[in-house]
């Protein structure tokens, strides 16, 4: 690659001095700027927040409470233990995102290492029809996958939410670009010591691909956990909505606009989004970054 | 020559057997709906009746004045608010880099976190913060003497209201993206051009940035389509209202079909959708000129 450099005239001492100065002071502008903007980015997170502990007449105050006054439980206690099976709602969504997560691993990992190290005819078809079908906007076949849900009679189930997710286009792309991590020596000298390909794959690939591994992991789940479109049109029966299905049903039933249990809905609705970025936070900056830049 | 063509499928079958758990679900529940739901653009299909009908689809769909604000927006969507997005992320990262890791962190989780929040969090928030009369925006430029705003419910204000959610929902991904390429530039590049006399401005314009090039259009790529499936927003804060100026095509693909039940016409706007996607695409691959590396 070459890169071509424009060098500007020389510059007189003073003058240098007085821009290098000028430069210094816009550095500092522009981190004060970013500053603000990451402020006003967490900002909604913190309104969010703050207004599930505020009565109602709290949260529609003029001017807003930046802190309640009278912080209150009784948003919270309406929604854990009130008449919406919210606690249900969260089991939901652990089961679909945590199956969803499970089989995209095993599948995406499978395929990646296959598509990574073995050669075989029909290969590169097979891996541009993976990549293609990652690009494509999925709303192309939404309406034939949730008939074909209805004709196998999965509407309102488990497996009628995971199973569009059991092939991850994106992890087996992800997989297959770390493979060449891996030396080829190490497989070769497990297959001297008479490894079979079973244990190839789970004693040598799985553990050296646990950086990919877990941030393919990561990203099913939180996948799985915000494919709201798919869950919304695939769920009528209360007891199987997914916990944002059921909070944003929650909202938009309320004749009086509740803002109070709205808040706490939507803050209990990001909670274990939260925490899984919360530790996992190595895996999502990797995972992002492995997916874009080769190596 | 025929005979290898077997043997070598017979020498590759573990390499076929581990494809089969990811192949087959691939093909059941992507590849074959996708193709489906090419052929269902040419039917009228309601919930049980399917008729073929050729193009009609489409044509009806050229007169539809809905689906033409759909279109419009979503434009509005990937020409203004993407690379508006991916400037500010640029521009972010370039300013956040020098700084210490600790506060690159910092930096990182405040632009990660909406990310991670999803749409429909977002979306309730933001309802309660564009609210006319107690909401906190019109609070905070009632300060500064700007009078009271209904955000969401004038025709000028709605649709730009959504792409300030949009993008401070999207920043994330483009800002750790391009810090993360910032983090592959050799520092002796700057050096080298610090002692050629080059000036803050000319390293960012002449090495920064062409080194930058690929990360800005996987970033452009991944946010434009994106930024193409607009949705929850839609849904829970304006349906498409006030005076359709909000549609987007993916939330009239949702309306028409698990709303009207049409799903023929539903799936000839995926159609349409898809072409759109695919052309943007191309355009951004011919604009910068450079092959992201698969």
């Amino acid at each position: 690659m070459s890169i071509e450099i424009e060098v500007p005239r020389q510059r007189s001492e003073t003058g240098q001095r007085r821009s290098q100065l000028g430069t210094r002071v816009l550095t500092w502008l522009a981190v004060l700027v970013a500053f603000l903007a990451a402020l006003a980015s967490l900002l909604p997170l913190y309104w969010m927040l703050v207004g599930s502990f505020k009565i109602e007449t709290n949260a529609m105050s003029v001017p807003p409470e930046f802190w309640p006054y009278a912080p209150t439980i009784r948003n919270w206690s309406k929604l854990l233990f009130g008449e919406s099976p919210t606690w249900l709602w969260l089991l939901n969504s652990l089961v679909v995102a945590m199956g969803s997560a499970t089989c995209a691993v095993l599948t995406s990992a499978l395929a990646g290492y296959v598509f990574g190290k073995k050669v075989f005819p029909g290969k590169t078809f097979l891996f541009w029809l993976v990549i293609i079908t990652m690009m494509l906007p999925k709303q192309i076949s939404l309406i034939p996958l949730f008939l074909l849900m209805r004709n196998l009679k999965w509407i309102n189930s488990y497996q009628g939410l995971i199973a569009p997710a059991v092939a991850y286009p994106f992890g087996i792309f992800l997989i297959k670009q770390y493979m060449p991590t891996i030396p080829n020596e190490l497989m070769n000298a497990a297959r001297i010591d008479g490894a079979d390909e079973i244990q190839i794959f789970t004693k040598i690939i799985l553990p050296l691909a646990k950086p990919a591994v877990g941030a393919l992991a990561i990203f099913s789940f939180v996948n799985a956990w915000n494919d709201y479109l798919w869950q919304l049109i695939m769920t009528n029966d209360r007891a199987m909505f997914t916990l944002p299905v059921g909070v944003s049903k929650l909202i938009s039933q309320l004749s009086n606009y509740d803002l109070g249990l709205a808040m706490a809905g939507a803050t209990f609705a990001f909670l274990p989004m939260l925490i899984v970025f919360l530790v996992f936070q190595d895996y999502f900056v990797k995972g992002i970054t492995m997916g874009s830049i080769k190596g | 020559m025929l005979s290898t063509l077997p043997r070598r499928i017979w020498a590759a079958r573990w390499a076929y057997l581990f494809l089969l758990p990811a192949m087959v679900p691939f093909f059941v529940f992507i590849v074959l709906p996708i193709l489906q739901g090419l052929g269902l653009s040419l039917y009228d299909a309601q919930l049980v009746a399917r008729q073929f009908i050729g193009f009609d689809n489409f044509v009806a769909l050229a007169k539809d004045e809905v689906f033409r604000q759909a279109i419009l927006s979503t434009i509005y969507f990937v020409v203004g608010v993407v690379p508006i997005t991916v400037a500010i992320a640029l521009l972010l990262a370039v300013t956040v880099f020098p700084l210490s890791q600790g506060v690159q962190s910092f930096f990182r989780l405040a632009f990660y976190l909406p990310v991670v929040a999803s749409g429909v969090v977002l979306s309730i928030v933001w309802l309660y913060i564009y609210h006319p009369t107690y909401g906190l925006l019109n609070y905070l430029l009632s300060l500064v003497g700007i009078p009271r705003v209904e955000w969401l419910g004038r025709t000028e204000t709605a649709l730009p209201s959504l792409a300030l959610v949009v993008v401070s929902w999207t920043i994330g991904q483009p800002l750790i993206l391009f810090l993360a390429g910032l983090g592959g530039i050799p520092l002796d590049l700057y050096d080298a051009a610090s002692i050629d006399g080059a000036g803050s401005w000319a390293r960012f314009w002449y090495i920064t940035f062409p080194l930058l090039k690929p990360t800005t259009l996987f970033n452009l790529i991944t946010q434009t389509i994106g930024v193409f499936q607009v949705f929850v927003v839609v849904l829970l804060m304006t349906r498409g209202g006030p005076m359709n100026t909000t549609q987007t095509i993916v939330y009239r693909i949702y309306e028409t079909a698990f709303t009207f039940f049409h799903f023929g016409y539903a799936s000839a706007m995926g159609v349409v959708l898809l072409v759109i996607v695919g052309l943007v695409a191309v355009a951004q691959f011919r604009l910068l000129g450079q092959e992201v590396e698969y």
